[in-house]
């Protein structure tokens, strides 16, 4: 029932996009077409469910202060935290790299879609923001796991529904300054009102 | 021979801030602002802007670790082989954070709390990024020095304009100075400004960029197709 609570609670409520701002680079850049965002929201997804237990398991056996007691008494006492950043990247890099051979081998049209921003998942905010946000809240290894692929759906979700409201906005008359990236910031910030109305929920 | 020390002469002559070299800090400033017309960094542009205090904090980071990634990248760009070269400036690029992080958990332990995360992800700030594949990699490092130092301070006075008024609206307050209280003092009794919760929340911040975009663009005249 824990695990159902976050898993709602990282869909909804502690949504990457709306409550934190994260990954907004390729939630306005991929967004102009569903298909596309379909596409980039199940990568996202992926690599979101993997990359938070690997990383888990990386700072509690590794990085954490004390962590590396496993290794002998020496080690005891040794805290590696401060190489969080660099270790979660690298973990994150690689996963990209792994997902972009699959997307390659498997879907071509789509990774042609994609185009760049496939490569740049590695540096999507909403990927290492979720592995800071679940070593800073001491989550166990199956709240990672889940907290992990709540917050990819989450993004997912945003990003489908941006896509599929800027698909209708082509038909509207939108004034020269507020096209494009104007005009979507400020439906992202309706929608985030929309969201907002989640928050009351106590879970 | 000589004409190549003429030319030598001719590089070397050339002032520490000529005028092609003050176009790397003055255009992204407004007409290729890295925020509002390239898209760029918008993520951690947003979620630190409640205060105009731990904005500043934000800024100042990221201008350090875009002159420093820069500087380093460009140093590197002959030794780097393009095949490894992203997780090369993502190496470069989380060590400066590193450093940053730890800077400021060492010496403003309360900002460091109040930023949270947020430091960290300037790891996967896209501008810093963006500028070393599309600059610091093919250019000399005084170069790369100063395109880094004009792209952060287009990001910086962004988000500090997006600050300025989130925290003006939501709080009454500029820098945690109360204006609405001063103001209200002047009207005498039963007189109060009223702050709007909205601009706190994360849609007050999409709202006024949506808007600050707007006014720039206007002024630029750059149109989106």
């Amino acid at each position: 029932m824990e695990l159902v609570n976050l898993a709602v609670k990282s869909i909804f409520i502690d949504n990457m996009v709306f409550a934190y701002f994260l990954g907004m680079c390729s939630f306005l850049a991929v967004s102009k077409k569903v298909s596309t965002a379909l596409g980039l929201g199940a990568a996202v997804i992926f690599v979101l469910s993997v990359t938070a237990p690997t990383n888990w398991l990386l700072n509690e056996y590794i990085l954490k202060e004390g962590a590396l007691a496993w290794a002998g008494p020496t080690f005891a006492t040794v805290d590696l935290s401060f190489l969080r950043f660099i270790m979660f990247i690298a973990v994150i890099a690689a996963m990209v790299q792994l997902v972009e051979m699959i997307v390659e081998k498997f879907a071509p049209a789509l990774y042609g879609a994609l185009g760049i921003f496939l490569p740049l998942i590695a540096v999507n905010c909403a990927i290492l923001g979720g592995s800071l946000f679940m070593a800073q809240r001491d989550y166990t290894i199956a709240e990672a796991t889940v907290y992990g692929f709540g917050s990819g759906v989450g993004f997912f979700l945003a990003m489908v529904a941006l896509a599929a409201i800027r698909e209708k906005l082509k038909y509207s008359n939108v004034p020269d300054g507020l096209k494009g990236l104007g005009i979507t910031m400020l439906i992202t910030g309706l929608m985030g009102i929309a969201f907002m109305s989640f928050m009351g929920i106590d879970l | 021979m000589s004409t190549e020390t003429a030319q030598a002469s001719v590089k070397q002559a050339e002032p520490l801030l000529s005028k092609r070299r003050r176009k790397f800090i003055s255009d992204p400033l407004v007409d290729n602002n890295p925020i509002t017309i390239q898209v760029l960094g918008i993520c951690s542009a947003l979620a630190v802007t409640t205060q105009l205090q731990p904005t500043l904090v934000m800024a100042i980071s990221v201008i350090f670790v875009m002159v420093m990634a820069n500087l380093t990248i460009s140093l590197l760009r002959n030794a780097i082989p393009s095949r490894v070269r992203i997780i090369v400036q993502l190496a470069v690029i989380a060590s400066l954070v590193t450093l940053v992080n730890e800077v400021l958990k060492a010496f403003a332990f309360d900002m460091y709390k109040e930023l949270s995360v947020f430091v960290g992800l300037i790891i996967t700030n896209c501008i810093v990024m963006g500028r070393l594949e599309a600059f610091a990699l093919g250019n000399k490092p005084y170069d790369s020095i100063l395109d880094g130092f004009g792209s952060a301070l287009g990001y910086a006075w962004i988000i500090l304009a997006v600050a300025f008024f989130r925290e003006l609206l939501g709080s009454g307050s500029v820098f945690g100075v109360q204006i609405y209280d001063a103001i209200s003092g002047l009207f005498g009794e039963g007189f109060s400004l009223a702050t709007n919760g909205l601009m706190v929340s994360p849609v007050g911040a999409f709202i006024i960029l949506g808007l600050i975009i707007w006014v720039q663009r206007t002024k630029t005249g750059y149109v989106e197709h």
